[in-house]
């Protein structure tokens, strides 16, 4: 389907979040739209896909004909449809029933017929998806596919993705890639909204560029990665040199320790850190790492050997000793475990200051907070709530929530969903500590970010973990076959 | 205790959870669109007295009934403003209901406070009725039981067999998704409620015109259900089949206290009395111990096929509230 913006206005009060976009994609492209957190992207989105309308006199043109789209189940009608950066299905249910919500028909839906209908489709793509099973023991990667056969079979001719890769597999990203040049090949229309450089690149016919609202830009393959770059930040960014560690005293050691929960078991890691010390845990979602950062953080048990942190034993000790003997943790999940919704920025602050007395001292909060947000480069209040915060800002909060001095963070997916920029300004700050003789240990699902940040990994597959790699003398193809599996013979594996 | 005594006493059981079953499915169904309707305990008081006071004037027993669904669909009206159109706290709303209904219950219902009033009647089904047992228990009873029956059966087949029941379903859940799948997320909220409401409105008139004929205000032992039911809505996993369950549970517990007394005569009465509530809460825990973490690790560590069998039938008894449960929606 032929999809043609026109004049597409939005204001939020004051804040102008789509100025004038125009925008022509032919049916059978594979449309990249690029841009970093706030370009405007997902209202223009949210315009498409029918949650929002566009200030008077916007136009959608569709194979031609002008329309009007009132809601997302009306966008779904004119073949518009859209796959949330958050799946939006139903987790305590069924695969099947997740499916088949939503489609109109008789009063007794005949699940055998939809059972039928969903095989097809997820035959076609090779997906495999099992209807009985429930979908919150599904992977992100899969509840993607689940909403892709969803609107499909609801007649969807334009599929809108938004930020699709943060938080699956690489092999799931590639079987999506391959899933959506072949939808492309049959007509569909692919809109891909993306902050990832590499994934544009990868996979669209032509980008789109959104900064402050504006199309600033539109580009076909091939592409120059430094025009995207400054054309989505107006100005050139690097990541930098590689800064290697000047490692020191040993801070973190592990001697023979085992770990285990309902579906893993991690045997006999040793592991030692220095001060100033990154190290990068790598893997697909699920194969131990999590539980791996966990112990370290003393929120897992051990099921046996010693942990030592500065030469004191800390086995089997409560997360509250780890926290005072300087390890601080910053779960993936910011506003479910690692800041308060609804506090706003100097009650966080205050909360983490060592406590004085019961009552609060406002003024001298909110002073700290007024210094933390300027020296952090936060762009909110002291008076902003956590939850109002774009992800970048809500990461360097916590970023400004560690306490001082430290002799160890452990962070979970630091800059998922994050901007370059974002991304290069946490490390900045994270190398900083480092420098300072904090030692880094940190999960992340992107390749290149574990191989340009840390001096050395471990890989995890299955329970299985690496002997310590040392990330400099690393591809990103070597990383990615260890990562699924392959490689592992060589590696000297006395852990498996 | 002849086979014959126990029998009449069952069928008993099921007639008197009759008013619980309906309480318990409104709610369930209330809750299931995401409203919590805390109000049933004195929705279940007020509804029992205007049903009554209904029949009373009107001598016609079908017109006590609807009184009380209209009562108790009101009631559900003014939670579904409060909280869906401004928004407010549900609990707070709901509370303050309970405990309004039940006091004008019983300053509206003093005049009529001991009256003779018409009472249903038991109908046994021809046939059916004459079958050994299984007639006794359940074919002999009067409408409204067997409208708890049948009750059961349709929530169950509304919620999970049809396409509204999914999409309802859907809604208490993550009402954003429902809403992006074309659902009018607050106007079904609505007529959630208002229903859910009106059978629990039944529950009153179930009392006041047959299982406890009459009104006898603050001795009507009445107050105090709603609760019980509430609980029984959340232990049943907004379930109307485990619901059901709960109730009959209930009736059967409040029954066995009452035959056992005369055997266990050491045992001081109270004891019996109360002995339903405490128990009737660890057999609903029991059957909620699929949620358990240790139970997970005990399965991990069993024989493959043992553990697919286990965990498949633990995670079908599994129950958890819906994720929007009391959450007001705004489509952006």
């Amino acid at each position: 389907m032929n999809i043609e913006l026109k004049n597409i206005h939005k204001h939020f009060g004051k804040v102008h979040a789509n100025k004038n976009i125009n925008l022509a994609i032919p049916s059978g492209t594979i449309q990249g739209i690029l841009g970093e957190n706030g370009a405007g992207k997902s209202t223009l989105m949210k315009i498409l896909s029918g949650f929002i309308q566009a200030d008077a006199g916007g136009e959608i043109i569709l194979d031609g004909k002008p329309v009007i789209i009132h809601s997302p189940a009306d966008a779904i009608h004119h073949g518009v449809g859209m796959l949330h950066q958050d799946p939006l299905d139903f987790p305590p249910m069924r695969v099947l029933d997740n499916f088949l919500l939503g489609r109109s028909g008789g009063l007794f839906p005949n699940r055998t017929t939809v059972a039928r209908d969903f095989k097809l489709l997820a035959e076609q793509f090779d997906f495999s998806l099992d209807p009985d099973s429930y979908v919150d023991s599904l992977t992100v990667g899969e509840r993607q596919q689940l909403e892709i056969i969803r609107l499909l079979w609801l007649g969807a001719r334009i599929l809108i993705l938004d930020e699709p890769t943060t938080g699956i597999s690489a092999s799931q990203k590639t079987k999506l890639f391959a899933t959506l040049k072949k939808l492309a090949e049959q007509g569909m229309t692919i809109i891909f909204v993306s902050h990832k450089l590499e994934d544009v690149e990868h996979l669209c016919h032509q980008a789109a560029v959104l900064r402050a609202g504006e199309l600033v830009g539109e580009i076909k393959t091939p592409y120059v990665t430094s025009k995207l770059v400054e054309m989505m930040f107006g100005k050139e960014i690097t990541l930098g040199e590689r800064q290697p560690a000047q490692a020191g005293e040993v801070v973190l050691s592990f001697t023979n320790i085992s770990l285990e929960d309902v579906r893993l078991k991690i045997k006999n890691v040793d592991l030692q850190v220095r001060a100033g010390e990154v190290i990068g845990l790598a893997g697909m979602e699920g194969s131990g790492q999590g539980m791996f950062i966990r112990a370290c953080a003393g929120l897992t048990r051990p099921v046996g050997g010693r942990v030592q942190l500065n030469g004191q034993d800390l086995t089997g000790k409560s997360y509250h000793t780890y926290k005072h003997a300087g390890v601080n943790f910053l779960p993936a999940a910011r506003l479910e475990e690692g800041l308060v919704p609804g506090l706003n920025l100097t009650d966080h602050f205050v909360l983490a200051e060592e406590p004085k007395g019961v009552f609060i001292d406002r003024a001298a909060g909110q002073k700290l907070a007024e210094d933390r947000i300027q020296s952090f480069n936060i762009r909110g209040t002291p008076l902003s709530t956590v939850e109002s915060l774009s992800g970048g800002n809500q990461q360097r909060a916590e970023l400004a929530l560690l306490q001082s001095p430290l002799s160890l963070v452990l962070l979970e997916h630091p800059t998922r969903g994050l901007d370059i920029e974002s991304v290069i300004y946490i490390w900045g700050k994270l190398k900083e500590r480092c420098r300072q003789g904090a030692s880094i240990i940190f999960i992340s699902s992107d390749l290149e970010e574990i191989l340009q940040y840390s001096d050395r990994l471990l890989v995890f597959f299955s329970g299985k973990v690496s002997q310590p790699i040392d990330a400099a003398a690393t591809s990103v193809e070597e990383l990615g076959q260890l990562i699924g599996g392959k490689g592992w013979a060589n590696m000297g594996d006395e852990h498996a | 205790m002849t086979q014959e005594t126990i029998l009449i006493g069952l069928a008993g059981v099921l007639a008197s959870a009759a008013p619980v079953i309906f309480a318990v499915l409104g709610e369930t169904l209330s809750e299931r669109a995401g409203v919590i309707n805390l109000s049933m305990n004195g929705t279940i008081l007020l509804s029992a007295m205007g049903g009554f006071a209904a029949a009373y004037n009107t001598d016609n027993i079908v017109l006590g009934f609807l009184a009380g669904m209209l009562i108790g669909a009101l009631v559900a009206l003014v939670v579904a403003f409060a909280s869906i159109t401004l928004k407010q706290s549900q609990v707070a709303v709901g509370f303050v209901l309970a405990l309004t209904c039940r006091d004008l219950s019983y300053f509206l219902g003093n005049p009529y406070m001991g009256e003779p009033g018409p009472r249903l009647q038991a109908a046994p089904i021809p046939v059916l009725g004459e079958i050994p047992i299984l007639g006794q228990l359940f074919f002999r009873q009067d409408a409204i039981t067997y409208l708890s029956f049948i009750s059961i059966f349709l929530a169950w087949l509304w919620i999970f067999r049809t396409r509204p029941g999914l999409m309802l379903q859907g809604i208490g859940e993550k009402p954003a998704a429902a809403f992006i799948r074309g659902a009018n997320v607050n106007l079904m909220r609505y007529v959630y409620t208002v229903i859910g409401g009106a059978l629990i409105g039944l529950a009153g008139p179930a009392y006041s015109l047959a299982i406890r004929a009459g009104w006898m205000g603050t001795i009507s032992g009445l107050d105090g259900i709603g609760w019980i039911a509430l609980s029984i809505t959340i232990f049943g996993g907004w379930n109307p089949s485990r619901a059901a369950f709960g109730a009959y549970l209930f009736a059967f517990l409040q029954w066995l206290g009452l035959v056992l007394q005369p055997v266990f005569t050491q045992v001081p009465s109270q004891v019996l009395q109360v002995a339903p509530f405490p128990l009737m809460i660890l057999t609903l825990l029991l059957v909620n111990i699929g949620n358990a973490e240790w139970v997970e690790r005990t399965l991990a560590a069993m024989p493959e096929t043992t553990r697919k069998i286990l965990s498949k039938a633990l995670r079908a008894m599994r129950a958890s509230p819906p994720s929007a449960l009391g959450v007001p929606f705004e489509s952006e």
